[in-house]
């Protein structure tokens, strides 16, 4: 299964976390070093598969044993983990890593093909995959063009929700569930054409939701 | 510019996607300044402010919605930064029961990002999931799905089973999927569950929609990981479903990079490749889309490697069709063919391992190494292979690394040349522990050449093998296999170039056995070669000068207190005295290679038999007879007997009472009337089931011999030590080699200790293998073993090849069995009835009747055992030994009766001419040994 989905700029500053095990923020961020450590320092002419079991083996489960009444769950998982073996697999776009993190169930190579898919669904959401990277590291924009920061802030927030939109839509629970960009772009257009009408009808002037519903 | 039309594009997006526009001013500036913060520590101080203000603004009563979702996805923002919100969990959850789509949708994104699945709050959120996952909107059921998917821990389970299976069947696909993969959540959480719904998933593979059917495999995968077993009749269908997938029958939406759907190929094949792996059954189905998808896979783009990967992987772990794995090779070695550094990185990283300091590391690379050798590198290898066995003090390890070597170097020897010199290498440093095999494939190899026309080359080889020997004599110690080893090698052919002087050979020789005092195998081999190397000397008419030193040896050994060695310096005196002609045909010049064919029946003897009983001797008695006084001791090797002997005989015959002594001078005159002819026979038998067991009902009597020796006690009187103590073992398999051991230690003496030695030696190495598996490579690699065949077997192809190792022995054999024989000759003949003993069927006589040839050789040993007061029995019935071989033969009883005294000459061969063999038979008669009832004076006249 898919273990985690990390998205972070050439910085080391996340961008979008999602763990399909549950992480306390602390070790969200713990990982999410780690994984820049390790990403950082590989040169561009290697391969993009990285054994990952030093940083997320053993360790993710250790942080859920403070809780009593799992324990028992957790150590029947850990043990699972320890004879997975961890990977992940990373894209390198622009400023943005694009971070898989998966277990011996998985085709790496189909893996990063999942990462493509992901971009490629995004790319199509904001027209433009350099607008991701406009998105999240909206410095450039802002020092442009003062004006139009707004937008971008906007953007940054419903992008934020968005990508998570994206992302559940392709995976689920930790399970690829849908691999066909286009169906996911269909399925989030939707989303946010019902979620707009129904909020324009509590919110917006009827004119305005007449107009977004079309 | 470029940034204008992007940002007006932004713009357009804005507007259209403006169900999330309307966040504050605020935390704009919030973004902003996080973005523009320079360091960690200003971005914490940023995130510090924010969470305070939004501690403060958000536990505010009455804050609109709109702001409401605004703060969740700003403490959202806030916590992906690292910060701690917990303060605001409740609000989130709180979110969640709100009606509108958008803010449900933003309230369950953030508890999934909140909470893990044993939170406090997590209770709360159960009652709305429940009431969501009814709801007629398909979004909302989606978003409770997710949630339900992230929240739901085992506990909570059953309260939305029942919902989500009945979303299992929702018009809408998106939430089929997502009901299924809910389900499938379910099932890792807590199978047991879950575990009466599995039948549903493979209801949703036939699922019209293709999405649905993809997210079904996700669950099914798992569950075949967990038992292959109860989802074999699925193979059928998820092989049609590949067919389709594989010829675009999918929406054009699933398409990737021109690949079809290539995501749910890989599923599909992973999850073929658990079903068929071990199913030749299920993998027949498999084989033709397999086929196909190989076909089409085009490895330009990324994801045609991955579904070729795939393939490949798919081939190799289901029941192996030769035309799959032949194209998963073939694209397998084109990746090294787009680049061959790949394989190159790979190769050094092998060599760092070999000196890497870490010995779990290097034992593992020389396994690898192994695996991989061909003839192209044996060399590299093996040289490595040695040098680590050298630094190595683990005897086991070094066991198994040294019989890796020599069998690498048997397979894969560039050269016989090589071969020796690894070959010396393996024994110098590891001798010890090496089978006795090697050692006899080693003299074989260097008697026998490459088996080609070219004497030349074998006669080099054999020159360069003694030259080597010679140097490595110096060495202060070496191990005594390889002692003898370089033993017989310098006896057969350490004159043979003219180079060494014959008395320098055996000079050298008696060094060796001065330097290895208490080692009787040795000596005895030393002094064979000496003994070849002599009648080579005479044969060639020159007159032999016995070294003083080589005097006090045979003087030594004559009184030693084993009767082997002591035979053998007995034999080499006899020869000493023989004149050239005899010796040259008791021990011809490099004739170890020779065939010897032997006439089991002995049927040129019934004159001679029928002679004797007119002259009044006694008629002969089957062993059955006699060993019904002998085995008494042992309780079921009597019932056995008295069984089979039921099967056998129908009339019984007299006991026989020790006969009168003076029959015993007979019998040892009749050996060596009969001369070297009969030994070889034995020996060549003995040899033959010995090493390659190649008739099984040998071997369970020399078993039961075991026991039986044993228990008679016959080691003491024999002065062998070593017997008594391995005879003592019980299992059937030690059983099996003890008493071929046994055997040959009493009852062959004069063939005497080098199968002893061997048969313990091999006991132990098998016993080793057998624990710790070394032999286990040795029979994958079988087949290839016989490229080397030219050296085993191109003279031998009609016998096995194992025989051919003994050959040389046979030729000792021959001269030891000149000299004024004596009891042993009894024992020799046994040892032939002895292999014919079979393990099974000594199971089988300790259940029920045995067949007659076990109780058959029974009697024989216990009689064999007793030899020395029942000397007088054999006078007359001597050794049985052919009768046991060819039993069921019923005239061979009368046959053998006489056999002793006659001319046990069986017709030997040398090679497969049978003219040969009459000529040496011939020659024997010559030689003066004319069976005749006078014998015994002859032997008198011997020892006297």
């Amino acid at each position: 299964m898919i273990r985690a989905v990390i998205v972070m700029n050439t910085q080391g500053k996340p961008r979008l976390l999602k763990f399909y095990e549950f992480q306390p923020p602390e070790k969200q961020q713990e990982l999410t070093r780690s994984v820049f450590a390790v990403l950082s320092g590989r040169p561009d002419n290697v391969s993009n598969f990285v054994e990952a079991d030093a940083i997320f083996g053993p360790v993710i489960f250790s942080s859920l044993l403070f809780v009593s009444f799992v324990a028992e769950i957790t150590k029947k998982k850990k043990q699972e983990e320890f004879k997975e073996g961890t990977r992940l697999v990373y894209k390198h776009l622009a400023t943005l890593y694009f971070v898989f993190v998966f277990d011996s169930c998985e085709n790496e190579l189909a893996m990063l093909d999942l990462i493509q898919v992901l971009v490629e669904t995004l790319d199509r959401c904001f027209k433009n995959v350099c607008e991701l990277d406009i998105v999240f590291n909206f410095n450039k924009i802002y020092n442009n063009q003062m004006k139009t920061t707004v937008f971008m802030y906007v953007e940054l927030g419903s992008s934020y929700v968005q990508m998570h939109t994206i992302l559940d839509e392709i995976i689920f629970g930790g399970q690829v569930l849908e691999t066909s960009s286009e169906r996911v772009l269909k399925a989030v257009e939707e989303i946010s054409r019902l979620e707009k009408s129904s909020s324009s009808v509590s919110f917006v002037p009827k004119s305005v939701s007449g107009r977004f519903g079309r | 510019m470029e940034q204008l039309k992007t940002i007006g594009r932004e713009l357009a997006m804005g507007s259209q996607g403006g169900g999330w526009t309307g966040q504050s001013k605020e935390f704009l500036d919030l973004v902003k300044s996080i973005g523009e913060a320079r360091s960690k520590a200003e971005e914490d101080r940023i995130i510090l402010r924010e969470i305070e203000s939004l501690r403060r603004r958000i536990a505010e009563p009455d804050v609109p919605r709109r702001r409401m979702k605004e703060y969740i996805i700003r403490l959202v923002y806030a916590e992906m930064l690292g910060h701690d919100a917990s303060f605001g969990y409740i609000h989130a959850v709180k979110m969640t029961h709100d009606d509108s789509l958008s803010l449900k949708r933003t309230g369950y994104l953030a508890v999934t990002l909140f909470l893990s699945d044993d939170h406090d709050l997590i209770i709360l959120i159960v009652n709305t999931i429940q009431k969501d996952l009814r709801s007629d909107n398909y979004l909302i059921v989606c978003a409770a799905l997710t949630a339900a998917c992230k929240l739901i821990n085992e506990e909570t389970i059953p309260a939305v089973l029942p919902q989500v299976v009945d979303l299992l069947a929702h018009p809408k696909e998106a939430v089929r999927k997502k009901a299924v993969m809910a389900l499938h959540r379910f099932y890792q959480r807590s199978p047991a569950s879950v575990s009466h719904l599995i039948s549903n998933f493979r209801k949703r593979l036939c699922d019209n929609d293709p999405g649905v059917m993809g997210a079904t495999l996700c669950p099914l995968f798992d569950l075949i990981t967990a038992d292959v077993n109860s989802y074999k009749d699925l193979v059928i269908s998820f092989v049609s479903i590949l067919k389709q997938v594989a010829e675009r029958r999918l929406p054009k939406a699933y398409d990737y990079h021109q690949m079809a759907a290539p995501f749910i190929q890989i599923k599909l094949l992973k999850i073929l490749a658990l079903l068929g792996s071990g199913d030749k059954q299920a993998s027949g189905h498999i084989y033709n889309v397999l086929g196909d998808i190989f076909r089409k896979c085009e490895s330009s783009s990324n994801i045609g490697n991955a579904v070729l990967y795939e393939c490949i992987c798919c081939v190799s772990s289901i029941y192996p069709n030769a035309k799959l794995l032949d194209a998963a090779a073939e694209s397998t070695s084109k990746l090294i063919k787009i680049n061959p550094d790949v394989a190159e990185e790979h190769q050094l990283a092998v060599i760092d391992c070999l000196e890497d300091p870490d010995d779990t590391l290097k034992r593992k690379t020389f396994e690898l190494l192994y695996k991989m050798t061909k003839s192209t590198n044996v060399e590299v290898i093996v040289d490595r292979m040695i040098d680590y066995m050298i630094s190595i003090n683990d005897n086991h390890y070094k066991t198994e690394i040294a019989s890796r070597c020599v069998e690498l170097a048997e397979q894969f020897a560039p050269s016989n040349q090589w071969f020796i010199q690894t070959m010396n290498k393996v024994f110098e440093h590891a001798g010890d522990l090496v089978n006795v095999r090697v050692a006899h494939n080693l003299m074989r190899l260097i008697a026998e050449g490459f088996g080609e026309d070219d004497e030349g080359a074998d006669s080099q080889l054999r020159s360069s093998a003694v030259n080597s020997y010679l140097r490595i004599l110096g060495e202060p110690k070496l191990p005594s296999l390889f002692l003898q080893v370089i033993c017989w090698v310098l006896g057969e052919y350490g004159t043979a170039d003219g180079k060494y002087s014959a008395s320098y050979i055996i000079g050298k020789l008696c060094d060796v056995t001065e330097a290895h005092l208490c080692n009787d195998t040795v000596k005895a081999y030393a002094i064979s070669a000496i003994m070849k190397i002599c009648a080579f000397e005479i044969a060639a008419g020159r007159k032999v000068e016995m070294l003083p030193e080589c005097q006090s040896l045979i003087d030594e050994l004559s009184a030693s207190h084993s009767t082997d060695l002591q035979q053998r310096a007995y034999e080499l005196q006899a020869l000493l005295c023989l004149h050239s002609q005899a010796v040259e045909s008791v021990i011809p010049l490099d004739a170890s290679c020779e065939d010897i064919e032997v006439d089991r029946n002995l049927s040129f003897l019934d004159s001679f038999v029928q002679q004797s009983i007119e002259k009044g001797a006694r008629p002969y008695i089957p062993e059955i007879e006699r060993s019904g006084m002998f085995s008494v001791s042992n309780y079921t090797s009597q019932h056995q007997h008295e069984t089979s002997s039921h099967t056998l005989r129908f009339e019984a015959y007299e006991l026989p009472k020790p006969s009168p002594t003076p029959a015993a001078p007979q019998i040892s005159v009749s050996t060596r009337t009969t001369d070297l002819v009969p030994v070889p026979e034995t020996t060549y038998y003995t040899e033959n089931n010995q090493a390659s067991k190649l008739q099984p009902v040998l071997d369970a009597s020399s078993a039961d011999h075991g026991i039986k020796l044993h228990l008679v006690g016959v080691q003491k009187k024999w002065g062998r030590p070593t017997y008594s103590a391995s005879s003592s073992t019980t299992s059937s398999s030690e059983k099996k080699t003890n008493g071929v051991t046994h055997l040959d230690g009493v009852s062959l003496q004069s063939q005497g200790t080098l199968y002893d030695s061997k048969g313990q030696q091999s006991e132990k190495q098998k016993l080793a293998a057998s624990l710790f598996g070394a032999s286990a490579g040795k029979t994958e690699k079988k087949p290839t073993s016989t490229q080397r065949a030219p050296k085993a077997n191109t003279a031998t192809a009609e016998r096995p090849g194992v025989a051919r190792a003994v050959s040389p022995e046979i030729s000792k054999q021959k001269a030891a069995s000149s000299p004024p024989p004596d009891l042993l000759d009894l024992g020799e003949p046994i040892s032939t009835t002895t292999p014919t003993i079979d393990p099974f069927e000594q199971l089988e006589g300790l259940i029920g009747p045995t067949p007659g040839p076990s109780t058959l050789d029974n009697s024989v040993t216990t009689s064999e055992q007793k030899a020395p007061d029942l000397m007088a029995l054999y006078t007359d019935t001597p050794p049985s030994s052919s009768s046991s071989i060819s039993s069921g033969l019923g005239d061979l009883h009368s046959a053998d009766k006489n056999s002793p005294m006659a001319k046990n000459v069986p017709s030997i061969k040398k090679g497969p001419n049978p003219q040969d063999s009459l000529q040496k038979d011939a020659t024997a008669r010559h030689v003066g040994v004319t069976p005749t009832g006078n014998n015994p004076n002859l032997f008198r006249d011997l020892l006297g």
